[in-house]
């Protein structure tokens, strides 16, 4: 309180219009001619319980985003800095640095993908909800695996009892994914995968499928999310410990340049961070500096950046403060290219642009009075066609109850098709460019970004960052200060913590433990009828190979080392993902994090 | 002096590695005035007991997003009730469906917390149901 009185102060209650920053004579004169006696007559009054973050130490209200970024009444002028220009600052849509999208036409020439996750039981079931999403007007697909798969486990393993087919599809071969895509032509089709340690191995898969298809590899396109840096960081579905995992990522962008220029061979992924509980600035900067130390490290390797860079796509969350998340798209777009500039070198343009997807946040959707959800969803979603989304997957309302039914799904996807068709905001080129709010959000978040990448070069780069639990320490202390909040009623959530009814529970997808035993069954077939010499001599080289540090490729060719030729063979002679990641797990042991609460 | 606090042993079994409910809760336990203790990821049944029997806690927390409910929980009651922990009081937090609730209860899970719960809710539960393991019948 003494500091706040020593404080230079104008008149309150308008001291706010005054406070680090220069109104104009006509803001003045409103804030004190119109503002000032509205005020008096009607105090501002904070949205949700009058404590904690909703009132300042004179009992004014405040208003803060979700990320608990203070928000003012009103933005003019006076909230850009005085050089702004639209020259300057924003450039047009598909120039450098690319704040108003990548495109020229926006969404005119190519509309954003609608690219629904799904996956769940057994890969025959899958593929038949693949089937319908696509049959319902779905432009691409994204496969969930369950968490044995993740983790490089068969479905046979102890560790997967209870597990299998739960929270996505169940893969353990070639076979599996042959049924997966069984009747979907892999040549027309873009597909993203959400898989990370096993990535490489999934996507071994997914290429020979498509090869015995008779897809040319140069021409398939899609996706493998193959992030690792935020398994350490949020997600937590590690096998082997940086290094070696990080390897492994370089193996694939360094493949992927050569065989299938057109596959994106990572997503850099803030939607775990920010389920995790992190601030959307968090999660911009921790992504962000994620694709930095991915761009080291294949430099090390002797990647060139253009070579590799176009092939990066990132992959962010879309969550319920409107303003604060098209913000945080914005700005991305515009680091990702000064980062691939200046601190890269980066002379192709195609490296200097970044290309995203967004699905909306699962976490910010709750169990209580569902369908309420629908309406959340629509909002998240529009926020990223806003922000200027490649790709988006909406999620389905019945998110915190289990995987979503067969209509849930469809209503995700019709609430796309209503953002793209209806609403008419994918007619013009960012349409909130230039609101003073959104580009001093915009500035506010790319300044910020580059203070935590300050400190994040300080410790040495992301890995080391990781070793000592600095992103898990600020994420888990910003998803304690929210639920606190939300818990005091600061921040209201309907249907929660506000404006709650006593209900009927929903119907559900409910998975039992029936694949579990057919996948075991197919394993158990498998394993007799496949060549179980040419399993052990493809995993032994790819053993070797694992075990030998990978230097740049000569002539035009890969390392000779590169893990992938390996992982192919072993997948066409039906190796199973588990024995494939236990014998990467034999050469690079496991990973166990120092758990910090 | 004898030690009043609660203790808690916060667990995450099985496979999934989503941990900010595990997170938040142990913090949340902790600001209430308890001793708790968090296991970290993917930790089996046996490892579960074994840190509980150890630690000495009167409360055994297990958060569990995945489905894997029904293949963890049941082991983790037998093996407490083979090592005759019958006063540890089991609660299970996560995404859990209805119908699955009456069979956990049934093997002895004392409550279930499903998402949207209230942090004070499962403070004050924890309680009003604890055994009192030491603690002085005057501060139960």
């Amino acid at each position: 309180m003494e500091n706040k009185a020593s404080k230079p102060q104008v008149a309150e209650p308008i001291a706010d219009v005054f406070e680090n920053r220069r109104p104009s004579e006509a803001e003045k004169k409103w804030a004190e001619k119109t503002l000032a006696p509205t005020l008096e007559k009607n105090p501002e009054r904070p949205i949700g319980a009058p404590t904690g973050v909703n009132v300042n130490d004179l009992g004014h209200a405040c208003f803060t985003t979700i990320s608990g970024v203070p928000i003012r009444r009103l933005y003019t002028r006076a909230d850009l800095p005085e050089d702004w220009s639209e020259e300057k600052y924003l450039a047009y849509p598909g120039q450098p640095p690319y704040t108003r999208g990548i495109h020229a036409t926006g969404y005119r020439g190519k509309l954003y993908t609608m690219r629904q996750f799904s996956g769940f039981a057994s890969p025959e079931e899958t593929n038949r909800r693949y089937k319908y999403l696509l049959e319902h007007g779905g432009g691409g697909l994204s496969v969930a695996f369950d968490l044995p798969t993740l983790m490089g486990y068969d479905s046979d393993h102890a560790a997967s009892e209870g597990e299998v087919g739960k929270c996505g599809v169940a893969i353990d071969s070639l076979q599996d994914m042959e049924i997966l895509f069984s009747g979907i032509d892999l040549e027309k089709t873009t597909v993203s995968m959400t898989i990370n340690s096993p990535a490489s191995v999934l996507w071994a898969m997914y290429l020979v499928v498509a090869e015995k298809q008779g897809a040319d590899w140069k021409k398939i396109s899609g996706t493998i999310q193959n992030d690792i840096l935020k398994e350490y960081i949020a997600q937590k579905e590690y096998i082997y410990p940086p290094a070696p995992s990080m390897r492994l990522v370089i193996d694939t962008f360094e493949f992927g340049s050569k065989f299938t220029p057109r596959f994106n061979t990572i997503s850099i992924s803030g939607y775990h961070i920010r389920e995790a509980g992190s601030t959307a600035l968090q999660e911009l900067a921790f992504t962000l500096y994620d694709g930095v130390e991915y761009v080291e490290w294949a430099r090390r390797r002797g990647l060139e950046v253009d070579e590799f860079g176009p092939r990066l796509s990132f992959f962010f969350n879309a969550h319920n403060d409107f303003f604060e998340e098209i913000a945080k798209y914005r700005a991305a777009r515009k680091i990702w290219s000064r980062v691939m500039k200046d601190r890269f070198g980066a002379k192709n343009q195609r490296t200097w642009l970044m290309r995203f997807h967004t699905q909306t946040a699962g976490v910010s959707l709750p169990a209580q009075q569902p369908m309420n959800n629908i309406a959340r969803v629509a909002l998240q979603a529009l926020a990223a066609v806003l922000g200027g989304t490649q790709s988006l997957h909406c999620d389905s309302y019945d998110e915190a109850l289990a995987l979503p039914t067969e209509e849930a799904a469809r209503i995700a996807l019709r609430t796309q098709q209503i953002i793209a068709y209806e609403s008419g905001v994918t007619q013009t080129v960012d349409p909130l460019g230039g609101s003073y709010f959104l580009e001093n959000l915009t500035l506010q978040m790319e300044k910020n970004a580059f203070d935590y990448f300050a400190k994040l070069d300080a410790m040495g780069g992301m890995v080391k960052a990781i070793e000592r639990g600095y992103p898990q320490k600020e994420i888990a202390e910003s998803a304690y200060q929210y639920q606190r909040a939300v818990e005091a009623g600061e921040k209201i959530i309907v249907g929660v913590n506000d404006f709650t009814i006593e209900e009927e529970p929903p119907q559900i997808l409910y998975i039992d433990e029936s694949v579990a035993r057919q996948q075991s069954a197919k394993l158990k077939a498998l394993r007799g009828q496949r060549s179980n010499d040419e399993v052990r001599r493809t995993l032994d080289a790819l053993k070797k190979a694992a075990a030998q540090e990978p230097r740049g490729g000569t002539n035009g060719n890969i390392s000779p080392v590169n893990t992938m030729p390996y992982l192919v063979d072993a997948v066409r002679a039906y190796a199973t993902v588990g024995e494939i990641c236990e014998a990467l797990r034999e050469i690079y042991g496991t990973y166990t994090e120092t758990s910090i609460t | 002096m004898t030690d009043l606090k609660i203790r808690v042993l916060v667990a995450k079994p099985g496979l999934d590695g989503h941990d900010r409910g595990a997170k938040v809760i142990a913090r949340a336990l902790r600001d209430a005035g308890m001793e708790v203790i968090y296991t970290g990821l993917r930790q089996t049944p046996e490892m579960i007991v074994s840190a509980a029997l150890q630690e000495d806690v009167q409360v055994i927390g297990l958060s569990i997003l995945s489905g894997a409910h029904n293949a963890i929980v049941p082991r983790v009651m037998d093996l407490l009730h083979q090592n005759k922990m019958y006063d540890v009081l089991v609660l299970v937090g996560g995404i859990i469906p209805d119908q699955d609730i009456d069979s956990l209860k049934k093997c002895g899970v004392a409550a279930i917390f499903q998402p949207g719960t209230a942090m004070n809710d499962i403070v004050t539960f924890i309680r009003s149901n604890v055994k009192s393991a030491g603690v002085p019948a005057a501060f139960k």
